[in-house]
């Protein structure tokens, strides 16, 4: 069906190139479709910055200026050190002063060192400068102005020791940033697994095996698998499986059934048992409106993430004869200092949605 | 004891509440009338739904007396009258497969906006994903953006890049001549939790950042000869969307020559869903999915990669020695058991369709393999056509399981005779710490109880 269809267009697109000519703009094969973009279109929407600083804009921030922009944007997320591994994997960390000289960073061949930080992979700093700039702070992206990503851009090496406190980072600058990096030798394009010319070895594969058929040579030792207290880890498996079929899924909150019969038997009791939250619920209507408004990006339900579990805050505030009222006006102004050093920025949800929230929090935050 | 005594033995030795005391009484009363059909009708009834309510026993016993309730007593839906149409103006699933969603896994991410939420393989059949259980990564959060208010720009890196910049609305790309191709999408972090250790329970999350669609839309190349491209120097490729990450990612134009990339709009006979990049993504066929930008606004032609922070921060794999791959971007020729899978349980001994899934970024898949033995032999698959270049190709065989423990796996090949790699051959190669490109065989362990389990073997 798809080949009719496609051979089809095929031969309508032979048909429209060649009615184009010879030399001639291929748009005119295609009357009435696409116009030239304006230079000020162009230039609001081509922001790359590439790894040799083609597309990056004049401008200049210094250390100092990128800290004051860090506290107030950034670490809400990222840590006052860019240290935090509270929402993101951490940006900062695991690089030397050894590193910045040699250019490779040593830890990324210590297999005992916790996670990898941004520093320790980023190879070019255009990457850093651009990333910031089109998408951060991860809830306003592209709000900062070109001086203000220079300014973070420096902090946020400087943090890392690459980058010492005097520093101003500019267009001018940024080459000699790029000299610092500490993992600015630490990639290859060596490999099989570019799919072009430009790069790579032309897509031999580094794993080569023969397929053999009989008797092949393997241990088959079972080496790696999760243990009965993990069984449940990514929630009841019988909930997540088909109620027809073959097979049903593993009752996880039990322990693995002795024989095959009982296997079956609460696999299929399981499966028969499905609760559905009703959808028109007071709680459900409060956590769409929490999802709506991103709120759950730093609340959990009964998990702190960067912000207090959603039940927590049900806790301690719940029992104030002005719950709904102090709830609400948190919501909006934000705060400080109750939970812990991160704070949270005022919020702009609609006033209806602040209240129907506060009102569930202090009703308990049920689901 | 002979192997026949033991069998029998382990029969007799059933566990408490095997057969309810009714039940006992019922089957020796029975038994000693001489009605040995009726024993083994209760035992086969007991297997199947010990305990459990006659009517979710789906291990199909012999009826006891007369014959299936469920045959002789006619259901409300064989004596009443029905729904009208269009009682639901877009259609929805049975409410009996509820549990086929996509999911995310606990703990992976802490965020739902930069997160990932993976395809319930193991309930799907044929190749095609349904669009509502397509996984999903986003980087900041997903749209549903306006498409009278949508643009897609093409523009140069420099001004001598191409003749014209141009700019297409949505409805300017939907009247260009079109194509329809089925397509597999895989995220290059897709097993990327298994490469050190087990660590996850269902192909669902094991393998569910894939799924695979009939994308319709216009080839990239088509719009590139518009904006007049000078393809000497313009070898590599931005796509860049438009949303709050701009997620962007280099394609090389060797690709995109070749007339395999497109600018799609359509995704199974329908337009894209927001998920999934509506009004308009990139189709990269055999590339990690990461390239095929959604929300797609912006093609900037230019004569070097980009070194975005998608390929350059991640998306990089970590070596032994401490290199970082860059710039890797093919889905090497893969497969996985989707039936029997992780978590699920084989309710009797008997039959079985192993059955699953094989894909390679390099064409078609030309042949798997399936081992029930943990590798030591392996039968040839029976591929499901048609088969597709850089597409899902279901793969079936038949199995008796003879309630033994059994470790099932597939291994596939592709047109260019690259053979898909054990966990043992990959690691040899890469160690254990690239996140990405984890291609390795996957290993089901189906125990004695039926129950199976996700295994990594030495």
């Amino acid at each position: 069906m798809s080949s009719c269809r496609e051979t089809l267009s095929r031969s309508l697109l032979a048909l429209a190139l060649a009615t184009a000519g010879p030399g001639a703009l291929a748009q005119a094969g295609y009357p009435g479709v696409g116009r030239p973009a304006t230079p000020g279109e162009v230039r609001a929407w081509d922001i790359d910055v590439r790894p040799d600083f083609k597309g990056l804009p004049q401008g200049s921030g210094s250390v100092a200026q990128g800290q004051d922009i860090w506290e107030a944007r950034c670490a809400s997320c990222h840590g006052v050190f860019g240290e935090s591994n509270q929402v993101f994997s951490p940006l900062v960390g695991g690089t030397t002063a050894d590193d910045v000289k040699t250019g490779h960073v040593a830890r990324l061949n210590d297999p005992t060192f916790p996670g990898r930080t941004t520093l320790m992979k980023v190879s070019t700093v255009s990457t850093l400068w651009d990333y910031i700039n089109r998408a951060m702070p991860w809830n306003a992206p592209k709000s900062l102005s070109t001086d203000e990503v220079y300014a973070v851009t420096a902090f946020l090496l400087n943090l890392g020791g690459i980058l010492p406190d005097d520093f101003v980072l500019s267009d001018a600058t940024m080459a000699q940033a790029q000299q610092r990096l500490p993992n600015r030798k630490g990639v290859t394009t060596d490999h099989g697994l570019w799919p072009g010319r430009g790069m790579g070895n032309g897509g031999k594969p580094d794993v080569q095996v023969v397929a053999c058929m009989k008797d092949c040579a393997t241990a088959a030792q079972v080496a790696s698998f999760l243990p009965d207290f993990a069984r449940n880890n990514n929630g009841n498996l019988a909930e997540q499986q088909r109620l027809v079929g073959p097979q049903r899924g593993a009752d996880t909150t039990r322990p693995p059934a002795a024989n095959p019969a009982a296997a079956a038997a609460t696999a299929l009791a399981a499966a028969a048992v499905a609760p559905r939250a009703s959808v028109n619920s007071p709680a459900a209507a409060a956590l769409a409106v929490a999802q709506k408004n991103n709120c759950t990006a730093c609340h959990g339900l009964e998990r702190k993430i960067v912000g207090p579990a959603f039940r927590d805050i049900a806790a301690r505030h719940g029992a104030r004869a002005d719950a709904e009222a102090y709830l609400t006006a948190k919501i909006k102004s934000g705060g400080q200092g109750l939970w812990g050093v991160i704070p949270m920025p005022a919020q702009t949800l609609s006033d209806g949605d602040a209240r129907l929230l506060a009102g569930w929090l202090a009703a308990g935050a049920s689901q | 004891m002979s192997s026949h005594d033991r069998l029998s033995g382990r029969l007799v030795k059933a566990p408490e509440n095997f057969i309810s005391p009714a039940g006992v009484r019922a089957v020796f009363g029975e038994a000693q009338a001489g009605r040995r059909d009726f024993v083994r009708a209760a035992y086969a009834a007991a297997l199947a739904g010990a305990a459990v309510p006659a009517a979710l026993a789906q291990g199909h016993p012999l009826p006891t007396e007369g014959g299936d309730a469920n045959i002789l007593e006619l259901p409300a839906h064989s004596k009443g009258l029905g729904q009208g149409v269009a009682t639901d103006g877009y259609g929805k699933p049975s409410k009996y497969e509820s549990n086929v969603q996509r999911r995310p896994s606990p703990g992976l991410t802490q965020t739902a906006q930069s997160s990932v939420s993976f395809a319930p393989l193991q309930s799907l059949f044929g190749i095609v994903t349904p669009s509502g259980l397509h996984f999903e990564r986003h980087h900041q959060g997903w749209w549903d953006i306006d498409p009278s208010r949508h643009r897609l720009m093409v523009n140069g890196s420099d001004d001598k890049m191409l003749k014209q910049p141009l700019v297409f609305t949505v409805d300017e790309i939907m009247r260009l001549p079109s194509v329809s191709r089925f397509h597999f999408i895989e995220c290059g972090a897709n097993t990327g939790m298994e490469w050190g250790n087990v660590a996850v329970p269902t192909c669902q999350y094991t393998h569910g950042m894939l799924s695979c669609s009939e994308f319709t839309g216009v080839p990239l190349k088509l719009l590139l000869d518009m904006a007049g491209v000078d393809h000497q120097r313009g070898r590599y490729v931005l796509a860049e969307g438009a949303d709050g990450a701009s997620m962007t990612r280099t394609v090389p134009m060797e690709l995109i020559e070749s007339g395999e990339v497109f600018v799609a709009y359509g995704q199974n006979g329908e337009m894209l869903r927001p998920e999934n990049g509506y009004p308009l993504r990139l189709v990269v066929p055999g590339v990690q999915g990461v390239s095929w930008v959604k929300y797609l606004r912006r093609i900037e032609v230019g004569d070097q990669p980009y070194g975005t922070k998608d390929e350059a921060v991640h998306y990089i794999d970590l070596l032994p020695g401490g290199q970082h791959r860059q710039y890797s971007s093919t889905q090497e020729c893969k497969s996985v058991v989707t039936t029997p899978s992780g978590g699920q349980v084989l309710l009797d001994p008997g039959y079985y369709q192993i059955s699953g899934l094989a894909w390679s970024g390099r064409g078609k898949v030309k042949r798997v393999d399936i081992s029930v033995d943990g590798g030591q032999n392996w039968k040839t698959a029976r591929l499901q056509g048609p088969v597709m270049s850089k597409c899902l190709t279901r793969f079936s065989l038949d199995w008796v399981w003879d309630g033994k423990p059994a470790i099932v796996q597939s291994r596939a090949m592709d047109e260019t005779g690259y053979v898909q790699p054990s966990t043992r051959q990959l690691r040899a190669v890469r160690g254990t710490r690239s996140t990405y490109h984890n291609n390795a065989v996957q290993s089901w362990m189906v125990q004695e109880n039926g129950e199976v389990k996700n295994v990594q073997l030495s």
